[in-house]
């Protein structure tokens, strides 16, 4: 058996109607379980005080922010080599959630930042890569709106990821580059992964496994959701055939 | 080959192709900043080299929906896409011909520009080096988007949103390198960076431009 049945859309449906719910449910509960233990049965950070807490919505979303992109620039080649409807449909379908990942993840950085750094926002490298990564998601979102031939769309879209994925890597580095120029934020740099201790970094765990299941159970649902909406399609255009 | 870049070539310096179009506007940005920011040539000549790059860069995707959505509208380019010629050498030949109409003369009077925001005597040079450099790569990158939304109706805005965050590596770079220039430092990073990137879009965009006309025709 490989996984390319999995391409086959009727095979996707009865897989993903079966595994569904349980991904729901076990995304809800471990979000829940991380984000209440986070918030309410961590100590405030000696510095920080309690705005540490943030860490708990915005290491969640930025990870999935970029880990998203990644998977539809996956899907998009698989769609342009190898033609499975699903795969395309899985982009598009995970397109918004991206975008709201990102969105979650710079509203939450500027929260902290405003009484951390003093400010909502500071042209840092990591702040305006991840806004070009917002805007690289509008336009993507907005391409696959904009045509009305759903396979010219998922070729374009699919041509747009993967040179947008080259040029966000570059954009990347490019900002680091530009940011040196300034020679800013020695700060802002810090890896915050040796910063935190376990008593944080447990919940964080949790939360972060709660939001890339709930992030599955997303994708599932509108994948189900387009696959219905093109049968739907199909249906209408046999129906005005007759 | 040549005869399309001579036909693209006549066809955007006679009237109705807009050439010069791009040129008025960048002149137009370079009048209306300082309005905004105050007339002391302090801080003009602080940021002028990144007016002219913004400029040059606006004034660029101008004109991008004239390269593909004219040949679009009456047919031309399906009768180039079943051409003996490779679609990818069409593509390449358009992006050169709007390069040719479009960033060549912009680099040529971004000096005079340059007088008028107050640009510091030793950045002309950078300047015009770092853009005659960048806007090969911006008329490659902004034939691929124009490629992308060649069947888009009324596609200008559409297009505009998905090639300014591509322009961003090409600005980044252009810019800094102006900027080192007219505060006198070494600018030889940026500006290879720069042509870097400029090989490189002139070198791989060809091919997916090509593939996104082929999508987009059929």
């Amino acid at each position: 058996m490989s996984i390319w049945e999995y391409a086959n859309p009727k095979r996707f449906m009865q897989t993903s109607a079966a595994i569904l719910p349980w991904v729901s449910v076990a995304a809800v509960l471990l979000s829940v379980a991380g984000l209440v233990w986070g918030f309410f049965f961590t100590p405030d950070d000696y510095r920080q005080g309690s705005t540490v807490k943030i860490i708990y919505l915005h290491v969640p979303a930025a990870m999935l922010a970029i880990n998203i992109w990644i998977m539809m620039l996956v899907t998009s080649l698989i769609w342009l080599v190898r033609r499975h409807h699903v795969s395309a449909l899985a982009a598009k379908a995970a397109a918004p959630i991206g975008m709201t990942m990102t969105l979650v993840a710079l509203v939450t950085g500027a929260f902290w930042g405003q009484p951390m750094w003093g400010t909502w926002w500071a042209w840092d490298p990591r702040l305006t890569s991840f806004l070009i990564l917002f805007l690289f998601y509008l336009g993507y979102i907005a391409l696959w709106e904009a045509i009305e031939n759903p396979d010219a769309a998922a070729d374009l879209t699919s041509v747009l990821c993967l040179v947008g994925s080259v040029f966000a890597l570059l954009s990347r580095y490019a900002v680091l580059f530009w940011n040196q120029g300034l020679h800013q934020g020695a700060s802002l740099s810090m890896d915050r992964k040796e910063n935190v201790s376990d008593v944080f970094w447990v919940p964080l765990v949790v939360t972060i496994a709660g939001f890339v299941l709930g992030f599955v159970a997303l994708v599932l649902l509108r994948t189900r959701t387009e696959i219905r909406s093109r049968r739907l399609r199909a249906l209408e255009a046999r129906e005005r055939m007759s | 080959m040549i005869a399309l870049l001579i036909r693209d070539l006549r066809l955007s310096v006679r009237s109705g192709g807009g050439f010069g179009l791009g040129l008025v506007f960048f002149l137009l940005v370079a009048t209306l900043v300082p309005f905004g920011v105050g007339a002391e040539t302090a801080v003009l000549s602080r940021i002028a080299a990144g007016i002219l790059w913004v400029g040059a860069l606006l004034a660029c995707l101008l004109s991008l929906d004239r390269i593909l959505a004219l040949d679009h509208e009456d047919g031309s380019l399906d009768l180039l896409a079943t051409a003996p010629i490779p679609l990818e050498g069409v593509v390449a030949v358009k992006a050169l011909a709007h390069w040719v109409v479009t960033g060549l003369p912009l680099t040529l009077v971004s000096p005079v520009l340059g007088v008028l925001l107050n640009l510091p005597a030793p950045g002309y040079a950078p300047l015009v080096l770092s853009l005659l450099l960048g806007t090969p790569a911006l008329s490659a990158i902004g034939t691929f988007g124009a490629a992308l939304t060649v069947g888009v109706k009324r596609g200008g805005l559409l297009m505009s949103l998905l090639v300014l965050p591509l322009y961003v590596p090409t600005l980044i770079f252009g810019a800094e390198a102006a900027r080192r220039g007219a505060d006198g430092l070494v600018n030889g990073t940026p500006l290879l960076l720069l042509a870097g990137i400029t090989a490189g879009t002139i070198a791989l965009l060809p091919f997916a431009s090509a593939a996104a006309i082929r999508a987009g025709l059929r």
